[in-house]
């Protein structure tokens, strides 16, 4: 039994963050998710974490010694948002081809132009294809368990590679809900330490990271990277069972709601999953079977695993907070990825939602579930919730 | 590198052991060879130093070895030149205050040492 | 300080941190500045390079030249890396989960530095990490062929700011590197040169051994594209020093420091001439070109002459 804490999203990422302890942190403030490393910075201050705290000058710098410090042996985590991301995207694409666990917290916050600091998706969904696990938390408490499961993941043997755990800005990083923190020493023991196997410091063990790699060799070196990503499954699965014997929770792929005889279905990622579960109760309350699949790992994704949990459904309607212009919108593209392989495959359809933090309500859930259950669908166009005009 | 390792045998992000190289030789890029002259060197390392390539080995002579003027030159002492590395770019007979090392042609080099 | 003798048994002798078989063009300088420069520190070093031409001669996968700990990640943050190694070599010291010492190296061409990589260099060197910088300046993108960069000199031809019917090449003198070092006030500034192996091994052990950040900045003169016979690589570095093109110098602890002073400075003529990319300036009416040059060097170097006397720190 933990102890329930009445903090934010970013509190509950700092929280993690102190109990991982890690050597280092490199960051650089942006909204939303500089509250996350103004917490960990007070736990510095105080000699809470044995961390060394470097606040650099930017984005770019921020991962690029996190990846110093990595390469180096450190057990190193960072956090940004956003334009931050945008800017440091360089060295998060060179991150996991050198095979580098890093974790980082990113809270979602809509990629400029024009400019806006609130929640949508469209920053963590332009970088999906460069090879980063990646996690995506409903509420505070994902957000701390979920921040203790990637270090693990990631640091994992069959694995190594670099984790993200996203969360939606404001609505998740600012707001206050009770969080339920597990002891220290059960966390600290769960984490365990980073091995120094590859530390750059070691220098007995004299090596080179990072060469030119040419034609005759790129692509085993980049198959060997996506084989990786195959085994996160299963040590997910593994370490999710580790961290639920100190929890008492599971750790699945992805959560289904009211899934079992439900004749229409809503996708939908990270906050407003706890939307749709509140209109899915209101209309269970009157008879209408639906309900909910909310995706918490994506990258990889479980394209076999949400078929066979989908495969009974007949309609789905999947909702994206961010676009991906004149292509299918991110999270319907997965879908319908995932439920091609169906000998009978559901109808569907794709919603825009959300977009530059503009709020979604369960009286908006519940208009699309009638929509889905009337059966008037277009597979091909995407539709618009809350958008005038 | 005869034998090229598929995707499951490379190593992980790529990672090397150190010093590989020695295994390339960029000998075969030498259009002109350095013909050092022991006789006429002082062992002052501007050569040595100055060799971009690493090529020019030294050791360490107790006993000396003999060089410009029949002197014996003790300590640390120029060998011959490496030329599996060097790629002949002339700054060591450029530079070397005693000219004891001359640039010739590989191919007259070539024949020159068939010759011996 | 040791003898040319003691260096040469550290950069070429049994304990080599820079070995044979990389890829630089013949007549590169960079080998013998990079060998120099690791063989001054009496720690191991760890090295992370800046995209350049050192990182791609040097790392052509499976072959590496490094017999000392090397990273390269991309080409603007050879310093923010560093930053991150010597942070992460705190805390594992701190911890006892690493005991041995280590100096820290961060190396970048002219165009990783001045240019791309000016604002990681800044921010590491106002965070005051223990590490040095090395710039090896060719005055251009010599890797990619001769674009121009912050410093690349004026007059020079370079095939972004190419000489035309109405261009006589760059027309902006360069930055001052070491200057703007050392207004962060960091204990540790130097400028030296190819050729001076003396001076450059001095200058990067009193780096190594600063109490705090350290910049070395060394010309490069580049047999390739400034298009001089591989040869004469160590003649264009002295003759840059004897015309005062390139001033030896450093600022130790805010003082500067002038440690060769030509008493009969060459005109800038002798460095110019026999390069490509000067070629031009010898045309009868580009000599204004050369006139403009010339007065600014000597303009520099009264400048620091003066800084020198006068004794302020900067």
């Amino acid at each position: 039994m933990g102890v329930r804490k009445a903090i934010t999203g970013a509190q509950a990422s700092a929280e993690a963050m102190r109990q991982i302890n890690p050597d280092v942190v490199a960051a650089y403030p942006i909204t939303p998710q500089t509250p996350i490393v103004e917490e960990f910075a007070k736990y510095v201050a105080d000699g809470v974490v044995d961390t060394e705290m470097v606040a650099v000058e930017s984005e770019h710098s921020a991962m690029s010694a996190v990846v110093g410090a990595e390469t180096a042996g450190a057990r190193a985590m960072s956090a940004t948002s956003s334009q931050g991301l945008a800017l440091m995207w360089e060295v998060v694409a060179a991150t996991p081809g050198l095979r580098l666990p890093i974790v980082m917290s990113l809270v979602n916050r809509t990629i400029s132009a024009p400019i806006n600091i609130h929640c949508d998706h469209s920053d963590v969904m332009g970088l999906t294809t460069l090879g980063w696990i990646q996690i995506f938390s409903e509420n505070a408490q994902e957000v701390y368990e979920n921040t203790l499961l990637a270090i693990r993941v990631a640091e994992d043997n069959r694995v190594q590679l670099p984790a993200m755990v996203n969360q939606d800005g404001f609505i998740t990083s600012h707001a206050v809900e009770p969080v339920e923190i597990f002891d220290d020493a059960s966390v600290q023991r769960f984490v365990g330490a980073r091995s120094l196997d590859r530390a750059l410091l070691d220098v007995k063990q004299v090596r080179s990271v990072g060469p030119l790699v040419l034609p005759d060799y790129l692509f085993e070196f980049k198959r060997a990277q996506e084989e990786a990503m195959s085994k996160v499954f299963e040590v997910y699965r593994e370490v999710g069972a580790e961290l639920g014997a100190i929890t008492g929770r599971q750790y699945p792929f992805f959560e289904t709601y009211q899934t079992e005889d439900a004749e229409a279905v809503i996708v939908v990622l990270n906050s407003a999953a706890g939307t749709t579960k509140a209109a899915i109760d209101i209309m269970r309350a009157h008879g209408k079977k639906v309900g909910l699949l909310k995706p918490i790992l994506f990258r990889p994704f479980p394209y076999a695993e949400v078929r066979e949990a989908l495969k009974n459904v007949p309609v789905i309607g999947v909702l994206d907070r961010s676009m991906a212009f004149g292509a299918c919108a991110p999270l319907y593209a997965e879908l319908r990825n995932a439920l091609w392989a169906l000998d009978k495959r559901p109808a569907m359809q794709s919603y825009i939602y959300g977009l530059g933090g503009r709020d979604i309500m369960t009286t908006e859930i519940e208009g699309v579930f009638e929509e889905l259950l009337s059966g008037k669908l277009d597979s091909e166009h995407q539709r618009y919730i809350g958008l005038r005009g | 590198m005869s034998e090229r390792k598929n995707w499951q045998e490379v190593e992980l992000g790529a990672q090397l052991p150190a010093a590989t190289s020695l295994g390339y030789k960029t000998g075969g890029w030498r259009v002109l060879r350095p013909i050092f002259d022991p006789s006429a060197c002082t062992h002052c390392m501007i050569c040595v130093t100055y060799c971009p390539d690493m090529a020019i080995p030294v050791a360490k002579s107790e006993q000396g070895v003999a060089g410009k003027g029949g002197r014996v030159y003790k300590g640390v002492v120029r060998l011959a030149t490496n030329l599996d590395y060097c790629k002949g770019c002339g700054i060591c007979a450029h530079e070397c205050p005693s000219k004891a090392i001359t640039m010739m042609r590989e191919e007259e080099a070539e024949q020159a040492s068939c010759k011996l | 300080m040791p003898t040319l003798q003691e260096i040469a048994w550290k950069t070429d002798g049994p304990d080599i941190r820079f070995v044979s078989g990389h890829r630089m063009c013949s007549g590169c300088g960079i080998g013998a500045i990079v060998k120099t420069v690791l063989a001054a520190s009496d720690k191991p070093v760890v090295v992370v390079n800046a995209t350049g031409c050192l990182e791609v001669v040097t790392t052509t996968y499976p072959f590496t030249s490094w017999n000392t700990p090397w990273m390269h990640l991309t080409f603007e943050n050879a310093a923010s890396v560093a930053s991150g190694i010597e942070a992460a070599y705190k805390a594992l010291k701190r911890s006892g989960k690493i005991t041995d010492d280590v100096n820290i190296l961060a190396i970048g061409g002219d165009g990783g530095t001045y240019d791309i990589g000016f604002q990681a260099l800044s921010g590491a060197l106002e965070r005051r990490h223990k590490f040095m910088y090395l710039v090896y300046d060719n005055e251009a993108y010599m890797n990619t062929g001769d674009q121009r960069s912050g410093a690349t000199p004026f007059g020079a031809n370079t095939t972004t700011v190419p000489v035309g019917k109405v261009s006589f090449g760059k027309p902006q003198w360069r930055k001052n590197l070491v200057e703007i070092a050392a207004a962060h006030r960091i204990p540790y500034v130097a400028q030296t040169a190819a050729h001076s192996i003396m001076d450059l091994y001095k200058k990067a052990q009193k780096g190594f051994n600063a109490d705090g950040p350290a910049v070395l900045a060394v010309l490069q003169p580049c047999t390739t594209n400034w298009a001089f016979d591989p040869s004469l690589t160590m003649q264009y570095s002295k003759l840059a020093v004897e015309t005062n093109f390139w001033p030896l110098y450093e600022v130790e602890n805010g003082v500067v420091h002038i440690n060769v002073k030509p008493s009969n400075r060459k005109p800038i003529e002798e460095f110019l001439k026999g390069q490509t990319r000067f070629r031009h300036l010898f045309k009868p009416e580009n000599a204004h070109v050369i006139v403009e040059m010339q007065k600014m060097i000597d303009d520099e170097w009264a400048r620091l002459l003066k800084i020198e006397e006068s004794g302020i720190q900067f």
